[in-house]
């Protein structure tokens, strides 16, 4: 059953899925999503230290987005600029040198198209290893760091005054985000990840009323995307990433209907 | 008497950048005891809070705190409309518990009709109540509450420190309270500590009600709410917060 690509391409996107809906909800109510862009971005960057040093591809994503982070953090102690600013200077420029590099790299041959947008239909034995490992790790320890990092998104203060210690849970999250984009670098690509993070928990969001519920649609919608963009991408022979994002987007636009229906109900 | 203390600052301070907001405060907080801190607006009084809870780490002095079991009702929260949030879910938001007392808190603080509805839809009033509810339903031994009746009609304000009252009898906890109102300051409380970035005058509710220091900041008026005493200044403010030697 694995011998087929389509099937393993669906078992990646469904893995993937089950880790970007929690996720991607902190993403959002913690106001990441350029955050996670800028990860994403360096994720290119330690694509090509991957095949330089003949390294494995998701580990030296998740080494050097993780790097990346932490310079991120000492700027924003370091220097004046607002974070968006520096967020995109660090985005672009490790996107920017990340191609450059490759450049450099004639002699190996690089999809650059699926590295920007995803290759999901070439996911071998080895990816989906990683990505359910990788993923039932990265659900586990958000588990074991739920409660203070929920309750420090909700109010800093009454965390920290509370004992609940949200700057380690902070950190932490971080390091999981790095790890989801690199993990997942091959279900949509460098350019799309943020968008699998956050689509599908926007239109969580305007279907749910407490924050369980919002994980919960958030994954479902996330695992809706996977299918939908696949099938039709087999179907209609469209690139499988963008396919992913743009189903996504189509249930996200159903789900304003639903809002729409709520709003003239309390008016 | 040693060891009820609950939690004790040393002549604390707090300096943001160039600014010290507040420095040389003193205070014990005691078991079953009502500890308030009154002053102006910009006067530290959050800031001591803070300093006791330990949200602010780089201070001057120290705190010696001798109880983790702490709730806390801050001035303020905004809760982003991304984050849907029923008072339900708010009231397990740092621990985890039962149904038995999150009823019991909510019913003390008189929103158990609320249980379900978002944390968005509520009035100020309202969410005063439920801040209130969540930080006594997890049984504190130390209580911070910022100003926590803004908001709340004045029937109501006064069942809240009623409330407040019969809780630190009860959960024989100690309780720091930030307050404007100096009614309540007078009535149900055990100290009181008089900011303006450092501490103008503590002592008993009546003690404080007859300092100068005391009457200027508040006005004649408020110190009427008590007797009326003379006694020297030994200190002006002026209005970039400097403090003069008279």
């Amino acid at each position: 059953m694995l011998d087929d690509f389509f099937i393993r391409a669906l078992i990646a996107g469904i893995g993937i899925a089950l880790v970007t809906g929690p996720l991607g909800c902190f993403v959002v109510w913690r106001r990441l999503s350029y955050f996670g862009d800028t990860l994403a971005h360096s994720a290119l960057l330690g694509v090509t230290m991957a095949y330089s040093l003949e390294f494995n591809i998701a580990v030296s994503i998740f080494f050097i987005s993780s790097i990346i982070a932490l310079i991120l953090i000492q700027l924003q102690k370091k220097t004046n600029l607002p974070s968006d600013a520096l967020l995109g200077l660090l985005a672009h420029s490790s996107l920017a040198v990340g191609l450059v590099v490759i450049g450099f790299l004639s002699f190996i041959r690089f999809d650059i198209m699926g590295l920007l947008f995803g290759d999901i239909l070439a996911v071998n034995k080895q990816n989906l290893l990683t990505i359910w490992i990788g993923g039932a790790l990265i659900l586990l320890v958000l588990k074991l760091i739920w409660k203070p990092l929920f309750a420090s998104t909700v109010n800093y203060e009454l965390a920290e005054a509370e004992g609940l210690n949200p700057d380690r849970a902070k950190a932490i999250f971080t390091i999981l985000l790095a790890a989801i984009i690199a993990i997942s670098i091959k279900l949509v690509g460098v350019l799309l990840i943020t968008g699998m993070l956050i689509i599908p928990t926007a239109m969580s969001r305007n279907l749910s009323d407490n924050p369980k519920k919002m994980v919960l649609f958030s994954i479902i919608g996330g695992i809706m995307s996977v299918l939908i963009g696949l099938f039709s991408s087999l179907e209609f022979n469209t690139p499988s990433g963008p396919s992913i994002i743009a189903a996504a987007l189509l249930l996200f636009i159903l789900s304003l209907l639903k809002i729409k229906q709520s709003i003239q109900l309390k008016n | 008497m040693n060891n009820s203390i609950l939690v004790k600052l040393n002549n604390a301070g707090f300096r943001h950048r160039d600014k010290w907001l507040v420095e040389g405060v003193s205070l014990e907080v005691h078991k079953g005891k009502i500890v308030t801190l009154i002053g102006p607006n910009g006067s530290g009084k959050s800031t001591t809070a803070k300093i006791v809870l330990g949200i602010y780490k780089n201070i001057k002095g120290t705190v010696e705190k001798y109880t983790n079991k702490i709730g806390y009702v801050p001035q303020k929260i905004a809760i982003d409309w991304t984050l849907p949030l029923r008072v339900n879910d708010f009231m397990v938001l740092t621990d985890d518990i039962n149904d038995d007392a999150i009823n019991e808190a909510l019913n003390l603080t008189g929103v158990m009709h609320l249980k379900f509805k978002n944390l968005g839809n509520l009035s100020g009033g309202e969410f005063q109540r439920v801040l209130l509810a969540r930080a006594i339903s997890k049984k504190p031994e130390l209580l911070v509450l910022d100003e926590p009746v803004q908001g709340v009609d004045y029937t109501g304000e006064i069942a809240l420190y009623e409330l407040i009252k019969k809780i630190s009898d009860t959960l024989n906890c100690g309780i720091l309270l930030i307050s404007h109102d100096l009614h309540t300051v007078m009535t149900a409380t055990d100290h009181v500590v008089c900011l303006n970035g450092h501490v103008c005058c503590s002592g008993s509710p009546t003690d404080v009600a007859r300092n100068n220091e005391y009457k200027s900041l508040f006005g004649e008026q408020a110190s009427q709410i008590l007797s009326i005493y003379e006694h020297k200044h030994d200190h002006v403010h002026s209005n970039d917060g400097e403090i003069k030697k008279n």
